[in-house]
């Protein structure tokens, strides 16, 4: 089922947490919402769950306008950032609460009950915890009964509100790893909120970049990635190197970088910012083209999948720079020694006088 | 040294340069175990001990006179009122109070609290002024023959009225410790509000609610002050148990005073061991935690 959102503003008080939101998720898609806490995600998921009111705007579910109805009545599923499982009730009773408060008329027998519920906890895997308490179980182990017990009134939308934020780094990465083959498997419209970028990127189809109650940018991992639209998205996406300076003239004067900007043409000097990321820039014993700079090697840190290095470029402050083991080696600098670091690719955002 | 002992047990991970020497510990718990003794256990044991100085029969026949057992039941009678309602009053005023925002939510707290701020001997004259035969409302009690001071509904309104904030005061914490995301989940899960009452909030706070219960029919039971007032002390039909003590006393009845007071000691001590057993299973419960561990 697909949802629209059609200009959703809520506030608190004088804080704006959602700020004239337009969003539309297609049927069976995994949406990411993205975005630093008081960036609004949460509180316009909570609207589409119904759990809260906007104050202006609609929400349509497959076209159909769902903004009065009821969260009883919207057919969504919602797991929530601290799982929310009833404390006192066994793994098997949470999962069974949605089918058991259905009216008599269309609640399962208790057979069919006993089958949904296993064949749920089958599907995330913990059918041996059936009948453990909430507080016997490992984080990873209620976020999964959380989400079986969520699927089990069969909703048309699932809503996942930081699902994997409070667990820790390993668990995450499988939990997100497995949340994404159940998707491929059900295919159950999904929006999730995260403050993680490489969360994001690495189970949604598509990404909403939230900031200040605003969407920056919707689109998919590689497009948010690799085409930012606003300098927010860039610095939220991963690290960065800043360079502020101006453009004039068709030129870019950011810090030591000196680049062509010909979407600038005029003679009026307007101040912006270069953006590049550490794996964007080149570093060499000699001076190549491409309006690089001379910088200090402080620091190599070798342990990792790739060497970072920190380099220190005059009163511009420190340089983040990339690269493989391959060409550290080759290269291998001391630190101390001066190096020429060349940008590949510089994003210039203008930016607010 | 049993007690250090039980100290130690208690806190097994507690580095031993954290705790203090062996003289402090011990010599603290004496403190406090005296106290206790003294300001505690030997009144106790007076009671006991002057209700039998006259022997078994004595005992027997004053806890079975009919006046006597006329209290008791009068007392049952009151409790078993104002305790139910207010459960009802209790869970309602906290419920709305922990999982609602309303405008005048701080001036409820402070009402709830008025019982406990007011003496109980003028919460017993309010009912008179209000009730009574030169009341606001005695004439046109009067008029249509209600009796409510000096008779069972007086008692059982000044009862309600001094142990009103028990249940309440009790569940307000633990319900707003519980916060609102379990009623959301139920919510989203298409149950309607009765439905998530009855099966999410009321378990999770089953014990808080015991224990307010516990309190406040302890208080309902002992009640003097405000009770006193609205009586009349009519003997075998307005005396609950504390009252009737008191006449007993008055008429230097040592003995059958406090073979009655016994009577109220039992009460009381009941109330001890269900309390103490409701903090015991809900401190197991605490311990296992419930909030994320990994």
């Amino acid at each position: 089922m697909s949802i629209e959102v059609r200009n959703v503003t809520k506030k608190f008080g004088e804080f704006v947490a959602v700020n004239n939101v337009s969003l539309r998720v297609p049927s069976g898609e995994l949406v990411a919402l993205l975005g630093p806490s008081g960036s609004g995600k949460t509180s316009l998921l909570r609207i589409i769950a119904g759990l809260e009111q906007a104050d202006a705007g609609r929400v349509l579910f497959e076209g159909e306008d769902a903004t009065a109805r009821d969260v009883r009545h919207r057919g969504v599923g919602f797991v929530f950032q601290h799982y929310a499982l009833f404390r006192h009730m066994s793994v098997f009773e949470n999962v069974a609460f949605g089918l058991r408060v259905r009216p008599r008329a269309a609640r399962p027998s208790e057979k069919q009950i006993q089958g949904r519920v296993m064949e749920l906890l089958k599907l995330v895997q913990l059918d041996w915890l059936a009948n453990r308490l909430p507080s016997e179980l490992s984080g990873g182990q209620r976020q999964r009964i959380a989400l079986a017990r969520a699927l089990a009134v069969e909703p048309q939308v699932l809503l996942l509100d930081e699902p994997f934020g409070s667990l820790d780094a390993k668990v995450r990465q499988e939990l997100r790893r497995w949340l994404r083959r159940l998707h491929d498997d059900i295919r159950l419209t999904s929006v999730f909120v995260t403050h993680d970028q490489e969360e994001a990127l690495e189970v949604a189809d598509r990404v909403v970049v939230m900031d200040h109650g605003r969407v920056e940018q919707v689109g998919t991992p590689q497009e948010v990635f690799d085409h930012p639209a606003t300098s927010f998205v860039m610095g939220f996406l991963g690290n960065v190197n800043i360079f502020h300076g101006r453009v004039e003239d068709g030129q870019a004067i950011l810090g030591p970088l000196h680049l062509d900007y010909p979407e600038h043409p005029h003679a009026e000097s307007l101040p912006a910012a270069g953006y590049t990321r550490p794996h964007e820039l080149e570093v060499d014993r000699a001076e190549g083209a491409g309006g690089g700079f001379w910088a200090v090697l402080r620091h190599a840190n070798t342990a990792g999948a790739v060497v970072k290095l920190e380099l220190v470029a005059g009163e511009n402050g420190a340089v983040q720079v990339e690269t493989t083991r391959e060409q550290y080696r080759t290269l291998h600098p001391a630190t101390g020694e001066r190096l020429y670091v060349r940008p590949r690719q510089v994003r210039i955002f203008l930016e607010p006088r | 040294m049993a007690a250090a002992a039980a100290v130690a047990v208690k806190h097994p991970g507690a580095p031993r340069n954290l705790t203090e020497p062996i003289a402090v510990r011990v010599g603290l718990t004496l403190v406090a175990l005296a106290y206790l003794l003294l300001f505690l256990l030997v009144p106790l044991a007076a009671v006991f001990a002057e209700a039998l100085q006259k022997g078994w029969t004595a005992y027997v026949n004053a806890v079975t006179e009919p006046v006597a057992l006329s209290a008791l039941w009068l007392t049952l009678l009151t409790a078993g009122i104002a305790v139910p309602l207010n459960l009802v009053f209790g869970v309602a005023a906290a419920w709305a109070i922990a999982k609602f925002d309303f405008p005048g939510k701080n001036a409820l707290i402070t009402l709830i609290d008025l019982p406990f701020a007011v003496s109980p001997v003028i919460s017993g004259m309010i009912f008179i002024l209000l009730f009574g035969r030169l009341g606001y409302l005695g004439p046109w009690l009067q008029a249509h023959d209600l009796k409510i001071v000096f008779a069972v509904p007086g008692l059982a309104l000044a009862t309600i009225f001094v142990t009103f904030p028990f249940v309440a005061r009790e569940l307000i914490p633990v319900m707003q410790a519980a916060g609102t995301e379990e009623e959301e989940a139920a919510r989203v899960l298409g149950a309607g509000g009765w439905a998530t009452f009855w099966r999410v909030t009321l378990p999770s706070v089953k014990w808080g609610l015991l224990f307010g219960v516990i309190l406040c029919n302890a208080r309902a039971m002992g009640e003097f002050g405000a009770v006193s007032v609205v009586s009349g002390h009519i003997r075998g039909k307005t005396n609950t148990l504390p009252l009737h003590v008191e006449i007993l006393y008055n008429e230097y009845n040592f003995q059958a005073a406090f073979a009655v007071a016994s009577l109220l000691t039992f009460l009381a001590l009941l109330t001890l061991v269900l309390k103490s057993f409701i903090e015991w299973r809900s401190s197991r419960r605490a311990e296992s935690p419930s909030e994320p561990t990994a």
